[in-house]
Formats: C-alpha cells, structure tokens, sequence
C-alpha cells in the first residue's frame, strides 16, 4: 500500500498453516481473555490472548464476516490488528450435528481418563492426567462453538 | 567377455532401474513444491509471533528474568538434541549430514562434560544413531506428518519439550534440521529452541503515524506480561519446531530429486556403455561364425 488509509485498521488473521486473511476494515470485535475487545483505528497498542469464539469484521456497523477461532493471541497496534489464530474457520462452516458427535467423543475420552486419573499413580497418572487436561481444552473449544452458532442464530 | 544373453539381461536390469528413479525424481520435485509452498505459507505466523515475543521481552522487567523457557534454568548441565531427520532413504546426503553433525556436537559436548539426551524425529535418524548413541536416546518419533505435515504434529513434539523441561530433564535444547536453500543445496543448521534467544533489532512498534516525532508506543498486557509469556512461549517453541520440519521436509524432497536426477542420469551412461558392448560382442560373435564358416568351406 503506497498511502495507509487513514480511517481503516489493517486486520490480519493468520493461522500456523497460513495467512488466512489480510484486508482494511472498519472494526474488528476480538474476543480476548478477559473479555472481547472492539479495535478501531487509534487503537491503544495491545497484547491479549484470545479465548475460543468469534471474531467479527465490522464494515460501516454492519458485520460482514464471522469467523470462529479456537484460541491463541491478539496484537494490536494504532494501524493494524493481527489475530494469531490456532485454528480459525467462518462461523458458517460450523456444522451442529458434527460438533455435537466430537463433543460426545471427547466426553466419553474424557470420564474414561478421569477414572484412570482416580485410580492409578505415578507416571501412569501423570500421563492420563495430562491427556485429560488436553481433552478438557477440547470439550472447552466444542462448547465455544455450540456457544457462537446459538448465538449467530439469534443474530 | 560377457556373452549377449548376459549382457541383454544387464540393460533390460538397468532399464528399469531408470524408470524407478526417473519416477521418483517427477514425485520429489511435485512434492518439493507444495513442501515449498506449505514452508512459505507458515512464514508469516512465525514473523508476527517474533515481532509479538521481542516487545514482551523487551517489556519484562530486567533482573526478574521472566519464564524459564526464555531466561533459561541458568545451567547449561544438560543438553536436548532434537535431530530431525526423515523417514525415507534415497534422498542423497540429506540424512547423512544431519547425523555426521549430530555426532560431531555430541561428541562436542561430551568432552566438555555435559551430558546429552537425545530426541529423534524420523526413522533415518533413529536408526542412525541407535547403534552409537543408543543409551542417549530418550524418544524417537518416526512417521510424523504423514502425508501432510499438520501444525498439530509439530506441537505434540513440541508439548513433549515443554513437558521435559518442566520436569527439569534438561537445560538447553537444540534442533538440527537442514535448512532448505535450494533444490540442489541444503544446509544443516542447529537451532537453539530452549532458551529461547529473542530476535534483536526487530521493530516491536512502528511509531504513530498520525503523531510524528513521539515515543514509539508501549504495549499494553491483557492479561499481564508474564502471563502471556507463559502461554506465548510453548507455542513458539511448537512454531519453530513447525517451521523447521516444514524446511527439512522441503529439503528432504529437494535433495532426493537432486539424487534421483543424477541416478537417472548415470543410469543412461551405463545403458550406452552396455548398449555399445553389446553390439560390439554381437559384431565379433557374427564375424567369428563367419571365418568359421569360410575356413570350414575353404578346408574342403
């Protein structure tokens, strides 16, 4: 870009795998650790982490896109706002059905390692401790996206 | 002299040869180029994350050190060689430098009396140093992203690290990899993940525009610095083992195709030289059965 457009905040969403998105929008609502965050142009320079949810793309006061990402870190400086993303898709591309059957997958995983949890000791259990932390953090993230689709259907 | 029915086999032999590597050389180089887009593509993750660690290490007060992951334990006892390496051969040198420095720095730090634990990912390189290295070993991963490397198969290495380091079962790790340069060059790079040694001279903030001249703004934490950090840190580690895999993958498919062009190419040179022994036996065998038969009718 030769000249910065002035009254826009460049917005960047990048994942491990690749740089998703890239464009100037009006305003981006990103939803941080300790609560969402709207980011205009001006914007005071921040650092947050991202909890689970959905980040919506303000064009005028219209949302023009929502993506749901499942966690990671915010950036954000008077000119630009970059979401490093662990693993970002569009709101539309969330499928009820589907999470509904990981989320009973992971719940199964999860009461099977919590019963190995109670039961055994040593490294045995630190293993399945750790593996149950891990499935935790997935049944949090499943939730986010029930969470985001109820709430986009109400939109 | 070989006879022409030996000779027939040997090129029909070498023939095939030819295919496979020709074969092989066309899969490493379409292979090379998505390995190649896949390591381009991860590249702007691993700057932001760069730019995001340098302001917050820049920001954590001096003398408090910050997370272990960054200050380091403050020995450097014990030493973690991750040595990444592939799960296929044929691919030239590529396994073989990686090992050759491998051996080199274990013996390095042998002799100044550190001890080493060694982590292998892919099968070339568990192989190779199980003979000499066995009881250094302490895991190996083999078959790792299959037939994509993911960012989900760096990080469950990566959570490994993080989980060994906490448990106090090392002090400083390193990652040998070999960097992708070009399709016929590779360079084996050691890489120090643990502590974390924080980019300099990278800008954390551009100044404002719309205020020239002031100060270059200050972050602020949400929630705080050592927090973030603490999160922060674990997945860098887990993006810079990422986006070394994606290198040594772009590598390893580089160097075989370099490989399999030049077995190709000496195949070619074999089948002429054959090729011309074959008609040259051929000639001599009809000009011996000729003078045969001339002398045979001159005798009557």
């Amino acid at each position: 870009m030769a000249e910065p457009r002035a009254d826009k905040v460049q917005f960047e969403l990048v994942s491990p795998e690749k740089l998703l998105l890239s464009e100037p929008v009006d305003m981006v609502v990103v939803p941080g650790g300790e609560g969402n965050f709207g980011v205009l142009i001006g914007h005071a320079p921040l650092i947050s982490t991202v909890r689970p949810g959905v980040i919506d793309v303000y064009e005028g006061t219209k949302i023009t896109e929502r993506i749901f990402v499942a966690g990671g870190f915010a950036e954000v400086t008077p000119e630009r706002c970059t979401v490093l993303a662990d693993e970002a898709m569009p709101l539309s591309d969330l499928d009820k059905a589907s999470i509904d059957g990981e989320l009973r997958g992971f719940e199964g995983t999860a009461a099977t390692l919590r019963d190995q949890v109670a039961r055994t000791s040593g490294s045995e259990h630190d293993e399945a401790a750790a593996e149950l932390v891990a499935i935790e953090k997935r049944i949090a993230v499943c939730n986010a996206k029930l969470q985001a689709l109820s709430q986009g259907a109400a939109h | 002299m070989a006879n022409l029915k030996d000779l027939r086999v040997r090129i029909r032999s070498v023939k095939s040869t030819q295919k496979i590597t020709s074969a092989m050389k066309m899969v490493a180089a379409s292979r090379l180029r998505r390995a190649q887009e896949a390591a381009e593509a991860a590249r702007p993750y691993g700057v932001r994350m760069e730019r995001m660690l340098a302001s917050l290490a820049g920001s954590i007060p001096a003398g408090s050190g910050g997370p272990k992951l960054l200050a380091g334990t403050g020995k450097d006892k014990v030493h973690l060689l991750i040595v990444a390496t592939s799960d296929r051969g044929l691919a030239g040198g590529f396994n073989a430098t990686i090992l050759r420095d491998a051996r080199r720095y274990i013996r390095e730090l042998e002799s100044q009396g550190k001890t080493v634990k060694l982590l292998t990912i892919g099968r070339k390189g568990r192989d190779g140093l199980r003979r000499d290295y066995a009881r250094l070993i302490i895991n190996s991963v083999t078959e790792l992203g299959r037939p994509r490397l993911s960012f989900l198969d760096a990080k469950s290495v990566g959570d490994q690290v993080t989980a060994l380091f906490e448990a106090g079962e090392f002090d400083v790790c390193t990652l040998i990899y070999n960097k992708f340069k070009s399709a016929i060059s590779q360079i084996v790079t050691r890489q120090q993940l643990v502590p974390f040694p924080v980019p300099v001279g990278v800008v954390a903030v551009e100044p404002v525009p719309h205020a020239p001249g002031a100060p270059a703004a200050v972050y602020e934490f949400e929630p705080d610095e050592s927090e973030i950090l603490e999160e922060l840190l674990p997945r860098n580690l887990a993006i810079q083992l990422f986006t070394a895999l994606l290198e040594n993958v772009a590598s390893e498919q580089g160097a075989r195709m370099t490989a399999m062009d030049n077995a190709t190419r000496n195949a070619g040179e074999m089948i002429d030289r054959l090729t011309i022994t074959y008609n040259r036996t051929r000639q001599a065998v009809i000009t011996k059965e000729l003078i045969e038969i001339i002398s045979g009718a001159d005798a009557l």
